[in-house]
Parts: C-alpha cells; structure tokens; sequence
C-alpha cells in the first residue's frame, strides 16, 4: 500500500482499508467436541486481515468544520507574529533589570520579555499540532519491510575482488614488506605519545612539583609559624579571645600579605591556588572532650583545634558544624566528621579522616601553624598513595 | 566622701582665722549632704531594683524552667545520664533573651529541635530571667542596639558594611543556613531556622551564644562589627527583589528540581499525550455527505 495523497478523490479509499483477502483464514482456532478451544497446527500462517476500515475525522467530512481548524490554525500562528512584534516592543520599551517590583516583584522587562517569547513559540508549536491532527491526511499506511541481505550474486563478487586485491598486491606472499609497514605505521603512534606527554606536567610533577609556594596537590601555603587568620576577614586571631563552642573559618595569613604597595602578594593563579587548599575550620572545645591521636599531643592550643576545611571525599568546603556533637557535615555527600575525635569519618562516603593542622600561638598570643600539613589536603588522587 | 573630709583637712592646716574654719566644716558638711543626697538613696533605690528583678526572675524560673534546667539552673540528667536541660551558669542574659524572646523556651518537649513559637512571656518577664540567669555565672549581656545598627553610619559606610557584611555571611553562615539565609536540613532531623524576618538583636543574640548546637561566634571570634555587617547583610538581601522569577523559597535544587520534575517535565508529558492522542472521530464516510 502507499501513503495516501491527501488530494485523491475521495472514493479511492474505500479500496484500501478493511478489504483485504483472506479475510477468513484457512487455519486457525476450532472448537472441539467438548466446546473448548485448542489452537491446531497449520501449514499457512494466518492470512494478512489488512487494516480496519478508516474511520474519518469530522474536519475530512464536515466543509464548515475543516474552514474553522483552518483558521484556528492561521489564527495561532497570526497570533504569535503579535507575540513576536510584543516581544521587540516590551525589549525597548521596558529597562532590562530595572522596574524590580513590578509584575510581582519579578521585573517588568523579564516577565514580558519571557511570556512574549514563550508564547509566541507555544503559540508555532500548537498551532503545527494543530494543523496536523485536524487537517494533514491521517490515513493508515504499511511499510513493507525488506531482507537486509545482500544477494548472492554480490556477495560473491565481493568476495572475488578481495580476493582479486589480496592476490595483485600481494600481502600474502611478502611478509617483508607486510611487516615492515606495519612496523613503520604502529611506531607513528609514538610521536603521538611524546606529543601528548609534553602537554602538561606529569602527575608525579603535579602532585609535589613547587614552581611557587604552595603548588602542587601535595602542598599547601601552610608553613612553620604562618598566622592563622580569619577568611574573607584577614585578620589574626587571638587564641586567648575564643571562647568555647566558637567556630573560626579561617585561613593561612600568607593569603593576605600585602607588599609595600599595600597589594597582596598572592595574586591570580598562586591565589586562587593557595585559596583551594589553605582554609581549615578551627573550633574550641573542652579541652578534655577531645580524644587523643598519636603523636599530635602537642597540635592544639587549650582546647582550639584546626582541621582542613575541605573534604577527603571529593573536596566541598565544609563548615556545617554542630556545636553539641563536634561533627562537622559535609554538604555535598553528607560524609560526616568527629572533630573531637581526631576529625575521622563517621559517616559518609569519605575513606579518611580531614587533616589536622598542628597549632601553637606566637608571642603575642596569636594562633600560628606548627608547620603544613602533614599530609595532602582534600581528595585522593592516583599519586597519593 | 572621705575625698571630701580630707579636702576639709587640708585646707584646716592652712587656716588663718577660726572664722574661716568654721565656715569650712559648713561648706564640707553641706557638700557632703548634699552629695549623699544626690547618690546614695538613687544606688540603694537600682539595687534594690536589681535584686528584686532577679528574684522575680528567680519565681518565673521556678515555675518555668526549672523542671528542665534545675531550680539553680545547674542542668539535669536523665537517668542513663544524656542531658535533659543544659546548665545555665555562664550562658547570660543574651541568651534567656534570645531563646525565650524568641518563643523557643519554654520547650514543649525536648527534642533535637528547638522550634520558634508564639512568645508566652512580656519583655519585662524576659529581662527578670534574664537578670536571674546572669546572676548565675558571668555571661554576654543583652546587646544594645547601637552595637549590631549600622545606622549611624553614613550611605556609603553603609554600603561597605553590606558588602563585608555578605562576605563574612557567605564564608561563615550559609553552611547551615543556606546562601539565602533560608535555612536547612542539620543532622537527625533537625533543621537550621530561616533568618528572614528575624529581628537584627536575635540575630546578634545568637552569633553570641550559639542556640542548641550552633557555634557560637563570640566577639573574639567575629567582632561585633563584622557581627552588625552581617545583619546589616541579611536586612538589604531581604529587601532584593527576586530577579529572573520566583525564587521558590530560595531552597536550592531541591525545590527547583521538584518545580522543574513536576510543572516542567509534567507539561511536556501532557503535550505529548496531547499530540498521540487519537483525535475525534466521525461515523460518516467521507464522500457519503459530500
Ligand atoms: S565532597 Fe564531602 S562528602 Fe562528597
């Protein structure tokens, strides 16, 4: 059968659908004697019942009902040119991020721009549907399918010229030359891997490797007596001033270390660098309260106690802290730590415990890093180990 | 008083004649009279007002309070030994004015959450607490509204603190309390309150003594400027006017996922059925009518 042209008189249809032969199969499903059914083994498969009768739509058979889709049709896409034409006006005539409040404290030039830009593509869209459900011809039509098989004939012939190829170069009968070319081809894919190589820095390089302070995964700006001070604040904090239950976001000092000028000396890339790994969240507690972990009796300063601030899980800035509980949680995957217990893991996706940084306070009581930390910040990475 | 006497004193070793004498010990005893007159009665009169306070403070707390906190507001264990109500020693006035200002305390039950409720006592009832917890231990006092107000300052000093102010918030608050300040979920159900609408003193309240398990953030931690900031921060993000639509509780994903699951992804399904469906049909045959 073919699609039908939605143009043809009207009486071919009656031809195609419900009128199939065979209608009436010659195999198929009989009674038995008890008056059940039980499916018998035939040689002809069931005969092709064609398609049901078509049945119309009241646009294809009503004149006045297929004039009105018509123009419910045109009336839609007329009515989205508006659209468009409102969509150009509301542009100049309204400031773009000015009248905050109007039109529910949305903004005049948004909500106008938005609904006459939304609308008038809703208004394209409807209106093809539209058009093609009332409208377009609907008739039911099959494709036939066809064997993806090539014939023999083909298959042969190719076969042959392959064959023909194989024989005239002759590949098979040079081993010399067969393997030298593919000796020469598959070391091009050294040059390849020297390229690539030479792109970046290695691992190892990016892991350890200190063009300037602080680079690499393993490092951070961190070092012996660097003040702690407080983010975004900068300034120093006095050990003796926090009181218990107090939570610091803070950061090493060298972030905020101006040069005569009064500019920072951390600039760009070192900056943004340093600033990845340098925060630590420092808390005051009971001294008591904290449980002690080998060999850091000495990193903490009357209960104050610093830890990195960014996840061993996949590297979030954490500072959901609870004062009560001394767990800190993180927000991205809810890995959850015991500050009081050595920061470990009691929860969560995390496979290791934030790293501690060893304080101790300056002369003027101001709290200061024994050192970087003892062992790389944030998420594992393959070097790590 | 005893300054005075020795003034007296000294000008007495310098006298020339009794007559000046005299009328130095008038001059002394009148000052001194008129002295004690003008202070001693008004310390009596707020001593005696301030233990009067703090032993009304005392009766509320009996009655409201220390069932949970101990009639000395020294705590209470249950049995196995977990706390049923803090001890209150050291925890100040800005706190009792915070929690019950707030409607938190009384608690209804205890619980991982301390919710904001209607406030059940009058301001003066708060400030009696208030003098009777703090007369319990040293603790932050009730601020004054100079201390967390910038508006003393000038429009462009103004401008700064909100700046700052957003900074120290971003780095310090939304953790907890959303970058909105709208809130969020905390460990085993409980929640962090919204800050909007809160009034700028419970705010200060709060940083200072660190309610339920907030931290707390003393003013050597923050300084009560960057505190002031802060809220400062908070009253100008709250007068923003949404940009770019509804801001749905500016509750993040979630609410924006449910808002994109449901209203979006619902609407284009409901096209699609829309275009799929079969459409009416007729019993006429085309051609029959024609
Ligand atoms: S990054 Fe912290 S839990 Fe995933």
């Amino acid at each position: 059968m073919t699609p039908d042209d939605p143009k043809d008189p009207a009486g071919q249809h009656e031809t195609v659908p419900g009128t199939s032969p065979g209608a009436s199969p010659q195999g198929g499903v009989v009674p038995d004697s008890r008056g059940e059914f039980t499916p018998v083994r035939t040689d002809t498969p069931v005969a092709d019942p064609g398609l049901p009768a078509h049945q119309w739509r009241p646009t294809d058979v009503d004149p006045k009902l297929e004039k009105r889709a018509e123009r419910q049709v045109a009336g839609m896409f007329v009515a989205a040119q508006v659209f468009v034409v409102l969509f150009v006006v509301s542009y100049f005539v309204f400031d773009i991020g000015g009248d905050g409040d109007a039109i529910l404290g949305l903004g005049a030039s948004t909500v106008t721009l938005g609904l006459c830009l939304g609308i008038a593509l809703l208004l394209i869209g409807v209106g093809i549907i539209q058009w093609a459900r009332k409208l377009m011809g609907d008739h039911e039509i099959s494709e036939m399918r066809h064997p993806a098989r090539s014939s023999d004939e083909d298959r042969t012939a190719t076969l042959e010229a392959l064959r023909v190829g194989t024989e005239e170069s002759g590949i098979a009968r040079r081993p010399l030359i067969r393997n030298t070319l593919l000796g020469s081809v598959g070391l091009l894919g050294v040059p390849a891997v020297v390229l690539l190589r030479d792109l970046g820095p290695t691992p190892g390089e990016v892991a350890t490797e200190q063009p300037y302070e602080g680079a690499g995964l393993a490092n951070t700006v961190w070092a012996d007596g660097m003040r702690v001070v407080r983010d975004v604040i900068g300034t120093p904090i006095r050990a003796a001033d926090l009181e218990i239950g107090d939570l610091v976001n803070a950061t090493a000092a060298a972030l905020y270390e101006t040069n005569e000028e009064g500019e920072l000396v951390l600039e760009g890339t070192e900056r943004l660098i340093a600033n990845s790994k340098a925060p630590v969240i420092v808390v005051r507690m009971e001294p008591d309260e904290i449980e002690d972990v080998d060999g850091r009796e000495n990193w903490t300063v009357d209960g104050i106690i610093a830890y990195s601030k960014i996840c061993t899980h996949v590297g979030c800035p954490i500072s959901l802290y609870e004062r009560t509980t001394h767990h800190v949680l993180c927000p991205c995957h809810q890995s959850t730590f015991d500050l009081a217990d050595g920061a470990n893991v009691v929860f969560g996706p995390a496979a290791r415990a934030l790293p501690q940084l060893a304080l101790a306070v300056d002369d003027e009581g101001y709290l200061v890093a024994q050192s970087d930390f003892d062992e790389p910040v944030g998420p594992s990475f393959w070097e790590r180990g | 008083m005893r300054l005075l006497n020795r003034t007296a004193g000294r000008l007495s070793r310098h006298r020339r004649r009794p007559v000046a004498g005299l009328l130095v010990l008038l001059l002394g005893l009148f000052a001194t009279g008129t002295f004690y007159a003008a202070f001693a009665p008004a310390q009596a009169e707020t001593t005696a007002s301030d233990a009067a306070q703090v032993e009304e403070g005392r009766e509320l707390f009996l009655i409201g309070c220390a069932f949970c906190h101990g009639t000395n507001g020294e705590g209470v264990l249950t049995e196995s030994g977990t706390q049923y109500g803090p001890a209150l020693a050291g925890v100040g006035a800005a706190a009792v004015d915070f929690q019950v200002g707030t409607g938190r305390m009384p608690l209804v039950q205890p619980g991982q959450q301390a919710p904001r409720k209607p406030v059940i006592y009058s301001q003066d009832e708060i400030d009696a607490l208030g003098a009777f917890v703090a007369s319990l231990g040293p603790g932050p006092a009730v601020p004054e509204e100079s201390e967390y107000s910038v508006e003393g300052l000038s429009a462009e000093e103004q401008e700064e603190a909100v700046v700052r102010g957003g900074e120290i918030f971003r780095t310090n608050c939304t953790a907890c309390h959303n970058f909105d300040g709208a809130g969020g979920a905390m460990p085993r159900g409980g929640y962090a309150p919204s800050l909007k609408g809160v009034e700028p003193k419970y705010i200060y309240e709060a940083l200072l003594t660190g309610p339920q398990s907030m931290p707390t953030f003393s003013n050597g931690n923050l300084t009560p400027e960057d505190k002031a900031d802060v809220i400062a921060y908070l009253q100008e993000s709250e007068e923003q006017p949404t940009y770019g639509g509804f801001g749905l509780g500016s509750m993040g994903p979630v609410a924006e996922g449910l808002f994109a699951w449901v209203v979006g992804i619902g609407g284009l399904v409901g096209f699609a059925i829309w275009i799929a469906a079969h459409s009416t049909r007729s019993l006429k045959q085309k051609g029959t009518t024609e």
